[in-house]
């Protein structure tokens, strides 16, 4: 029973100085695993709509016609099945988030290529 | 008999991080009976098994709670694994009880913080945070996330960690132990803490059986009732005991939890000590067909799963017991005759988890 239990840590404290940091001056690192957000390279892209099918949240779309790939950002939920299972490896997990946002944010990559034929 | 009256508790309180409420009954300031409603926040994940395929649901079967939300993925994936007779690689199993156990570190360092919260000790309840928010650094480094991993994957896991790393986990744990001691020791012998906690709400080793509490809330009370003893993932290789208390008042629940704390260290350290190399997942053909039933510890208790499929990629039925619901009665229990102003603490000592609880 004490009533000064408190005090090592508080003392320990006072030497450190705060453990938070000033956020917006100093930005906290990400770490290399950290889902942030989908990104589609999208040249490598063929469309296939395997990621379209897979999304759990239903946030991804394609239009193969016009060579479009969205992402709904607000509906997203970074599991990483679409990395998992694109079978071209063009979409990645990028370890950086999206900026915050009031608004529902839809990103569109578009294949602006040429073909051949 | 003095006069009765009833007072709302809830479901928005300062003391609730989740909505529950309660009607007290009080004579004068003694609470005489307490009738729950839930409800607020049901949100049909059960449901959503028909919606989406048996591994989409692997995402969604980690959100059903913020806290255990690994330990969620791995009931779920353990309950489909059963049905299709899949062997998980030994490292896997490894990897699956490091992160469990990290779990239930941050589980209940958040806790703690809380409590402390509760009974007005901010200070305390700041350390206990900062605390574990160097365990949520290490899930970062290591799954991607800080509360929710998307690492646990049917088969085993999708992320392996490796030696560097590990060891890494192991020295950020050794010194936060020794911070920790600290810490815990105010818990455990502040004059005002104790004050707010030795005696209040005493739920008898009876009562508790009788009430079908769980977890903490029983080994408090001096059941040694652990599903990690069953040896699922890698509990089997594994030395420990259940860590239990007799006295049964919120005094002993922080005890028990705080020893946790430590067990789970340890606990970690072996783990370390003995991982196999070699693959972390096995590769999954087909659809499940059939039905298995599960039973997991998790921080707070122990959770029932049941998953029932007809060999489509979508699945049946899907059920959750988790250990909030089973430890509601008990708290009504505790909450019979004790005073007014004790009755955030009470509520707290179960460790509510009320988005679990209502899927």
């Amino acid at each position: 029973m004490s009533i000064l239990s408190m005090t090592k840590t508080l003392f320990k404290s006072i030497v450190h100085g705060p453990y938070t940091q000033l956020y917006p001056i100093k930005p906290r690192e990400n770490f290399e695993r950290t889902r942030g957000s989908i990104e589609n390279d999208i040249e490598a892209c063929i469309f296939c709509g395997l990621c379209v099918r897979r999304c759990p949240t239903s946030a991804l779309k394609i239009e193969k016609a016009e060579k479009l790939w969205s992402i709904e950002r607000m509906q997203c939920i970074q599991c990483g099945y679409c990395v998992e299972v694109c079978p071209k490896k063009c979409l990645h997990m990028r370890n950086e988030y999206t900026t915050p946002n009031t608004i529902k944010v839809k990103d569109e990559y578009v294949d602006a290529r040429v073909s051949d034929n | 008999m003095g006069k009765r009256t009833v007072i709302p508790f809830g479901p928005q309180h300062p003391v609730l991080p989740e909505p529950i409420h309660l009607d007290l009954v009080l004579e004068d300031e003694k609470v005489v009976e307490a009738i729950p409603q839930i409800g607020y926040i049901h949100r049909g994940l059960e449901k959503l098994v028909e919606k989406r395929d048996f591994k989409q649901y692997t995402y969604v079967a980690e959100r059903i709670c913020g806290i255990c939300s690994f330990m969620h993925g791995m009931g779920y994936c353990m309950a489909v694994e059963g049905i299709m007779e899949i062997e998980v690689p030994e490292r896997g199993k490894f990897l699956r009880t490091i992160w469990a156990e990290v779990s239930r570190i941050h589980s209940h360092l958040l806790w703690l913080g809380l409590t402390a919260d509760a009974f007005g000790f901010e200070s305390l309840f700041m350390h206990s945070w900062r605390l574990r928010e160097e365990v949520l650094d290490l899930f970062e480094q290591t799954t991607g996330g800080r509360v929710i991993f998307s690492v646990c994957d049917i088969g085993g896991v999708r992320k392996d960690i490796d030696a560097e790393m590990l060891n890494t986990m192991v020295s950020v744990l050794t010194r936060m132990e020794k911070e920790l001691r600290d810490l815990t020791d105010v818990f455990l012998n502040d004059m005002s803490v104790k004050h707010r906690t030795v005696g209040v709400g005493v739920l008898s080793k009876e009562k508790a059986q009788e009430t079908g509490a769980v977890g903490p809330m029983a080994r408090a009370s001096g059941i040694s009732v652990d599903m990690r003893t069953l040896g699922y993932a890698a509990y089997k290789h594994l030395q420990f005991e259940p860590i239990t208390a007799e006295a049964g008042d919120s005094y002993a629940r922080m005890e028990v939890r705080i020893g946790e704390v430590y067990q789970a260290i340890e606990l970690i350290r072996q783990c370390v000590e003995l991982i196999p190399e070699g693959d972390v997942i096995t590769k999954i053909k087909g659809n499940p067909n059939g039905e298995h039933f599960i039973r997991l510890e998790q921080p707070r208790g122990e959770v029932i799963y049941y998953v029932k499929a007809n060999g489509t990629s979508f699945l049946d039925r899907f059920r959750v017991r988790t250990p909030t619901f089973a430890n509601v009665p008990a708290l009504l229990e505790t909450l019979k005759d004790c005073d007014l102003a004790d009755v955030p603490i009470l509520i707290l000592t179960i460790d509510p988890c009320i988005s679990c609880t209502e899927r």
